[in-house]
């Protein structure tokens, strides 16, 4: 990767309209603050998250991690007593604008949750729904070859090619996760938020989807809440760490890891908080 | 820095510590005696080091095992995985500075025999001193995780070099002044060599007390010299 190293460390250096940080940015986030009723939950928080290239959050539970994820696709809007301040841009486009309708973006910006949640329908109709309500095919074959293509990049369709009529609820637990991320793909999103992906999975399930975020991050961005560690260390390129509301540090995921330049950093990756 | 959640894994890096402080205590020890036993030709006192070398050998194994069962079962991060990377790199110098005195101890017994100059004993007692202070303030400096005494004492061993090439010379001179002394005198400059190379280990350590401590590298900008006269700007 072609960046200057250290170039941004920690949050309080951040300059967000310096032109050098911007070159490979996706999405940027300029003083986002979110309230729930009178919960100040994300406090000021500034970041760049570069394209094609997997960044993690990481934090306590409760820091806002997730919180700050789900305003990456507008998720919050559904909860009546969040109130979301500053600025959340994608390719330098205010996704909070009156303008913008959420279920388009959010269609730009795909989410894949902690549990896998298929429809209870087919695998077929899984991954086919959201390129069907989105109207983005018109005839049966072309939406075939999304569903192939999506299922075949989420390393699913070589165990569910001959049985795409079954219960997409049937599958294993790690199965449901790539079908979900199947789903999320078939769409075309930009990129891909995901929350806890790998919670619920055994290591093999968890290898896997690894093994597939890896692979996804050549066309998508990807966003990865993790409470895993090693996780955070093995497939992101950029970590983020949060706290109590705060984005302490975000740099390259390997600094981060064994070279923290905040305390509460160290203690948290070292597992020093009481 | 405060503890960890865990207080086992508190008490895993304490031992791997004071295991390295044990380490390093013997290692001082050794040399010690391996030059006092070629200073006054005790051939007992030669025999007894050369054996005491092995507990180092079994330390340093115990060092690296134990290093490994903490990677394994605690996915150290941050200034813990240094502390384990460095207690395991320093763990092998300090292996290194008793294989070296194991050598000159082994020479003692080879060379059995007075020592034909005064002056060359005092050289080589002097250096020894000089790289045990280096080999101990380091060893401080690592349980004390102070980088600035790390940095101060890399920045010493200068004079060990410079005392073994005067020593290295003067060798020479006499070699030949008479070939007889050629025997007694290899074995010395070996002798002098292996001390050289202790000041060397200790400075290792400090470039690793250093990363363990900061994260970062020292900068490796202190032009050596050595007994061949050329200049050497590689890093270690």
């Amino acid at each position: 990767m072609s960046e200057v190293s250290g170039a941004i460390r920690t949050a309080d250096e951040f300059e967000p309209n310096k032109a050098t940080a911007m070159e490979n940015t996706k999405i940027s986030a300029d003083k986002v603050q979110v309230y729930y009723g009178d919960t100040h939950a994300i406090k000021d928080v500034s970041i760049n998250i570069r394209a094609q290239t997997v960044t993690a959050f990481i934090g306590p539970s409760g820091c806002g991690k997730s919180t700050f994820l789900r305003c990456l696709n507008r998720m919050n809007d559904t909860i009546d007593i969040c109130r979301v301040e500053g600025r959340i841009a994608i390719d330098d486009e205010d996704i909070y604008d009156p303008k913008v309708d959420p279920v388009q973006l959010r269609a730009k910006v795909g989410m894949v949750f902690q549990k896998p949640n298929p429809f209870p329908k087919s695998i077929y109709d899984n991954v086919s729904y959201g390129p069907r309500i989105h109207g983005l095919v018109r005839r049966k074959s072309e939406l075939d070859d999304i569903v192939a293509s999506s299922l075949q990049k989420a390393g699913l369709w070589e165990e569910v090619k001959d049985r795409l009529d079954s219960p997409g609820t049937g599958l294993s637990g790690g199965q449901q996760q790539r079908l979900c991320i199947a789903r999320a793909i078939a769409v075309s999103p930009e990129v891909i938020l995901m929350d806890e992906p790998c919670s619920a999975l055994d290591p093999i399930a968890t290898a896997k989807v690894e093994e597939l975020i890896d692979e996804l991050r050549e066309n998508y961005t990807i966003v990865i809440v993790t409470h895993s560690m090693q996780q955070a260390a093995r497939v992101s390129q950029r970590t983020a760490f949060f706290h109590l509301g705060n984005l302490v540090e975000v740099g390259d995921t390997q600094d981060i890891f064994t070279n923290p330049r905040d305390k509460r950093t160290q203690d948290y990756i070292t597992g020093r908080f009481g | 820095m405060s503890e960890h959640t865990v207080s086992a894994y508190d008490q895993e890096l304490t031992e791997i510590a004071g295991k390295i402080a044990e380490m390093g205590g013997l290692a001082e020890s050794i040399v010690s005696n391996a030059v006092s036993a070629l200073i006054t030709q005790d051939l007992v006192l030669a025999q007894s080091t050369i054996d005491r070398d092995q507990r180092l050998d079994d330390l340093l194994h115990e060092i690296e095992m134990r290093n490994v069962q903490v990677i394994a079962r605690r996915q150290p991060m941050g200034q813990d995985l240094r502390e384990i990377m460095a207690a395991t790199r320093i763990a092998n110098d300090l292996e290194r500075v008793g294989d070296m005195a194991k050598n000159v101890a082994k020479r003692v017994i080879a060379i059995d025999s007075d020592l034909k100059s005064k002056k060359l004993a005092i050289g080589v007692e002097h250096m020894t001193e000089l790289a045990l202070n280096q080999l101990k303030a380091v060893l401080d400096a690592f349980t004390r995780k102070d980088a600035e005494a790390a940095v101060r004492i890399r920045g010493q061993d200068a004079e060990i070099d410079a005392i073994y090439t005067s020593l290295f010379r003067e060798l020479l001179t006499y070699m030949m002044e008479d070939p007889r002394n050629i025997t007694q005198c290899a074995h010395l400059l070996f002798c002098a060599k292996n001390i050289e190379r202790i000041g060397d280990h200790a400075t290792n350590i400090a470039e690793n007390v250093f990363y363990m401590v900061k994260g970062d590298h020292l900068l490796d900008d202190r032009p050596r010299m050595d007994e061949t006269g050329v200049e050497d700007k590689e890093s270690v």
